[in-house]
């Protein structure tokens, strides 16, 4: 498999030499999705599910970047894209590397919806961006968008002084 | 032994308090303000169609019921379920369950949800229902609607429209071929037969409604 991919990625660079590669995609189901809702580590995550199609979430990704940045010892951003599997190369991976985006993303494609939201948080009705902060003594979930100063402020109430 | 006495006052009058607290929530009209639920009547609105004709839920006096959509031409998920919005109003309208579409954006923020953007999408892909827009941004709090596309199935009584389902139109929304659950088909198959339906809400991803 290994080889297989190396092979697709030579081919790729031969032919488009010109143009930078960008990384693979992680793409999840719901239950690939739910280790990176429950990690147990000395950590606090910031997990943030968008999209490039919706706006909101597009405004308030520089946001999570700069948490990122800013808190790099204590926190991983997680950022859960929701596009579309015809529009991971189209938008999302120019997406990614337009904006040069150092959070962590990964992709979840689950169609059946209804099956899994509810299991993220029992009042979230679906629409984006949501976010949820968690470490090992604390959960919160945000159904909500954020100013840089809402979400450090946020993210400090997880943070031990 | 007086403060017993007044202690049984007190909770006479706590009573009298509860009872009249509970008088007047039985009675308040309006749900809260995070919109309908199941069971909830539903007041009546008044949108402008995309025909330039003004729209309400009395003008279909024989219909057993609604399938309201908040959908808009811009989100990606409303986009994927234009063809089955089409679907449900061809099947459902003649049986008494005509589907009435209600945009809910801010076409300021939204521009591609304009009137004029609305009628030419309706005129391309045909649609047969009224595609409504909630121009003051009025109607969709009132359902408690959050994003497009949410449906809700309502059923007339002499009461008024009633919700019976809240939710998702199916469980796949990118591959109609794959869908296993037909939510908004079989909740109608259900109040057509006179059934109670089996799942009265679900939950989708959506995009939130722009204001």
């Amino acid at each position: 498999m290994k080889y297989v991919l190396l092979t697709f990625t030579l081919f790729i660079f031969c032919c488009k030499s010109d143009q930078k590669e960008p990384a693979p995609l992680e793409i999840y189901d719901f239950m690939g999705i739910e280790p990176f809702l429950n990690r147990e580590d000395s950590k606090t995550y910031v997990v943030n599910f968008w999209a490039t199609w919706c706006g909101p979430c597009v405004k308030e990704l520089p946001h999570f970047e700069k948490i990122q940045k800013n808190y790099k010892d204590d926190v991983e951003v997680i950022l859960i894209s929701l596009d579309f599997p015809h529009q991971y190369k189209t938008k999302l991976q120019p997406f990614i590397q337009k904006h040069q985006l150092t959070s962590k993303v990964i992709v979840l494609d689950d169609p059946d919806m209804n099956a899994w939201i509810p299991k993220i948080d029992p009042d979230w009705d679906g629409a984006i961006p949501v976010t949820l902060i968690y470490n090992a003594s604390k959960r919160v979930f945000y159904n909500r968008t954020f100013t840089y100063k809402e979400l450090e402020s946020e993210l400090k109430t997880f943070l031990s002084p | 032994m007086t403060r017993a006495s007044s202690n049984f006052y007190c909770q006479k009058k706590m009573i009298l308090l509860l009872f009249v607290l509970f008088s007047t929530l039985s009675f308040t009209p309006f749900p809260t303000e995070k919109g309908y639920d199941i069971g909830d009547v539903v007041s009546d609105f008044k949108l402008e169609n995309i025909d330039g004709k003004f729209v309400s839920l009395s003008d279909f006096e024989t219909a057993k019921g609604f399938i309201v959509v908040f959908t808009c031409n811009t989100c990606p998920y409303a986009v994927l379920y234009e063809d089955r919005i089409e679907a449900l109003n061809k099947k459902y309208a003649k049986l008494g369950y005509p589907v009435i579409a209600i945009m809910p954006n801010n076409v300021t923020t939204k521009p591609g949800d304009s009137m004029e953007a609305m009628q030419q999408r309706a005129k391309e892909k045909g649609f047969t229902f009224p595609y409504l827009m909630d121009a003051d941004q009025s109607v969709y709090p009132q359902f408690g609607a959050t994003k497009t596309p949410h449906t809700y199935i309502l059923k007339s009584t002499k009461n008024g429209p009633v919700v019976q389902y809240i939710g998702a139109i199916d469980d796949n929304y990118s591959d109609p071929a794959l869908v296993k659950n037909r939510y908004v088909e079989n909740a109608v198959d259900r109040l057509l037969k006179g059934e109670p339906i089996e799942i009265e809400k679900t939950k989708a991803i959506g995009c939130s409604i722009k204001i």
